[in-house]
């Protein structure tokens, strides 16, 4: 007997592939044959546009990848940058760096819940998740000014230091969170839907995992224990007292619960950073490189001349190149600046962890039903800025 | 540890590495075209070196220098947490790894759209970021960031008339 399978395109414009990701489905039924990602139409040519900024300029851009998360991926670039020039950054900018960058992990997860819940069909979660959500991200604005794209840290330190507020505003948070993390769970964990959805669904074993190259909360529910701020600590991440969370069977559920451990993990991190924040500069003593302060640009000359030197001709780290990555909530997040020892990066590399995680979404769901596909995307949680960058 | 590895490595393909050298705490290693799969293939199959994850792969466009490309494969050993850097130069046209690591494949297609270098036997080199009809290597040094056809209006093509 003759077989036909059917071909149907999942997006570009579909609410639950969160961006413009095109699916190509090849379907025996209801069953996947095969499965064909097609990305870059939010191709923006980030990784050329960064090599015609100054270092400081090309900060900007690193906002624009995954908009959900702009200031670790801030700290990601401001990590290889200053491995690249050789500043050491003062622990009280350390902790500063640590403690939004746990918020925006919050933050991210939490809409990732969010939009996750209400993919499978379960919108109660949303409401509760963002309720939340709003909370973290009026913190970050507060500090920098902005919600989605912050632009906060500065290479060799921060923007600006924190204040009292600021403090009163996250440890009033911190308190507050982990109640609200058992009420999503009382919603979700145990809900015999919600696994029915999730249980077993978009599995994909350990190995294949690694040979993918997929990182984060993705790898963590095979199994590995693989997180950067453990394996290759950076920003004093040392310094804290944490476990990463770990799954088993690498399915649906396993990284729903491995992202709902991390909640709870980023809420301890940011509790023993906010009391621990050391007394000192917030910017590295590199006069050559880091901005003065805006005080300072106000009253003297010549730090306005300082500022307006750095600002528009930037500075020349020595030939060279750096390598230096973060966990950001989607994985790891890398950059990879070779410089030639003008002003501009000679090379402005963006190692995306949705992009390979993106890249093993096909091994995933074949074989599995169509229905599966928006739990199974939702699960890897991708951000299209960040793949096609 | 670290040493006693690339000593390994070395001790099996010392012809074909041109340097290995520390530099801001990460190991670079550059090795020559002509045996860069085997080397590769080494570094992930080998028992005690098993670099069984490909971070990243990326290129890096050397213009007016010859050869012109430089291809970086950044791997990562999960036994022991050590990361290599292996950097090859090369001509337009290289091996695939996409059959040691998965994650080579979609590399491979990005730094063929990027710049041009062909991957031989790559099981599916097409373009991935950008349109199947574009013209040039965006990511290369003679590509001008605006593009060659920014001063031109847009083809409009309307389906009947084709």
């Amino acid at each position: 007997m003759e077989t036909t399978f059917m071909t149907i395109n999942m997006g570009p414009q579909h609410p639950a592939t969160h961006g413009v990701l095109r699916l190509l489905l090849e379907l025996d039924g209801e069953t996947i044959v095969r499965a064909v990602p097609h990305i870059g139409y939010l191709h923006r040519g980030i990784e050329k546009l960064g090599e015609t900024r100054t270092y400081h300029q090309a900060l900007v851009f690193t906002d624009r990848l995954d908009y959900t998360n702009g200031l670790s991926n801030n700290l990601a670039y401001c990590l290889a940058v200053e491995k690249l020039a050789e500043i050491e950054v003062p622990k009280r900018a350390q902790y500063i760096r640590v403690i939004l960058c746990e918020l925006q992990r919050i933050a991210a997860h939490l809409l990732w819940l969010g939009t996750h819940a209400l993919d499978i069909g379960a919108m109660t979660v949303l409401f509760y998740a963002f309720r939340e959500r709003e909370k973290v991200l009026d913190i970050v604005e507060y500090i920098t000014g902005a919600r989605l794209t912050p632009s906060f840290m500065r290479i060799g330190g921060v923007a600006r230091d924190i204040d009292g507020e600021f403090a009163k505003k996250v440890k009033e948070f911190v308190k507050d969170f982990p109640k609200r993390v058992d009420e999503y769970e009382t919603l979700l964990t145990e809900n015999i839907i919600w696994k029915k959805r999730t249980v077993g669904i978009g599995a994909i074993s350990k190995d294949e995992a690694l040979s993918y190259g997929v990182t984060g909360p993705v790898l963590r529910a095979c199994g590995v224990y693989y997180d950067v701020r453990k394996a290759h600590p950076y920003s004093s991440y040392e310094e804290f007292d944490f476990v990463v969370p770990l799954g088993k069977n690498g399915d649906v559920y396993d990284r729903y619960l491995v992202r709902i451990n991390e909640l709870r993990q980023s809420n301890r991190i940011i509790e023993q950073a906010i009391d621990g924040v050391p007394e000192g500069p917030f910017k590295a003593k590199a006069p050559e490189v880091t901005l003065p302060d805006k005080d300072d640009v106000q009253t003297d000359i010549a730090s306005l001349i300082r500022q307006f030197k750095i600002g528009t001709g930037g500075f020349r780290p020595k030939k060279g190149e750096a390598y230096a990555s973060v966990e950001a909530p989607k994985g790891e997040l890398g950059f990879y600046i070779v410089s030639d020892g003008t002003e501009r990066p000679f090379r402005f590399r963006i190692r995306p962890p949705s992009f390979l995680n993106l890249s093993a979404l096909p091994r995933m769901i074949e074989g599995q039903l169509v229905a599966d596909v928006i739990a199974t995307i939702g699960s890897i949680d991708i951000v299209l800025g960040e793949i096609d960058r | 540890m670290r040493q006693n590895k690339l000593g390994r490595l070395i001790e099996n393909f010392g012809e074909y590495i041109v340097s290995v050298k520390e530099e801001k705490g990460e190991t670079v290693v550059v090795v020559r075209p002509e045996r860069q799969k085997e080397i590769l293939s080494f570094l992930r199959k080998d028992e005690e070196l098993s670099y069984d994850m490909l971070i990243d792969l990326c290129g890096v466009d050397y213009f007016g220098e010859n050869p012109r490309f430089e291809v970086v494969y950044l791997i990562r050993s999960m036994r022991d947490g050590d990361r290599v850097r292996i950097k090859v130069r090369v001509e337009e046209e290289l091996e695939t790894v996409s059959d040691l690591w998965s994650a080579a494949n979609w590399l491979e297609r990005e730094t063929y759209d990027m710049f041009g270098i062909k991957f031989k036997n790559h099981p599916d080199l097409r373009r991935i970021l950008l349109p199947e009809d574009f013209n040039g290597h965006p990511l290369r040094k003679d590509f001008p960031v605006e593009g060659f056809d920014f001063d031109r209006p847009f083809e409009v093509k309307l389906e009947e008339e084709s």
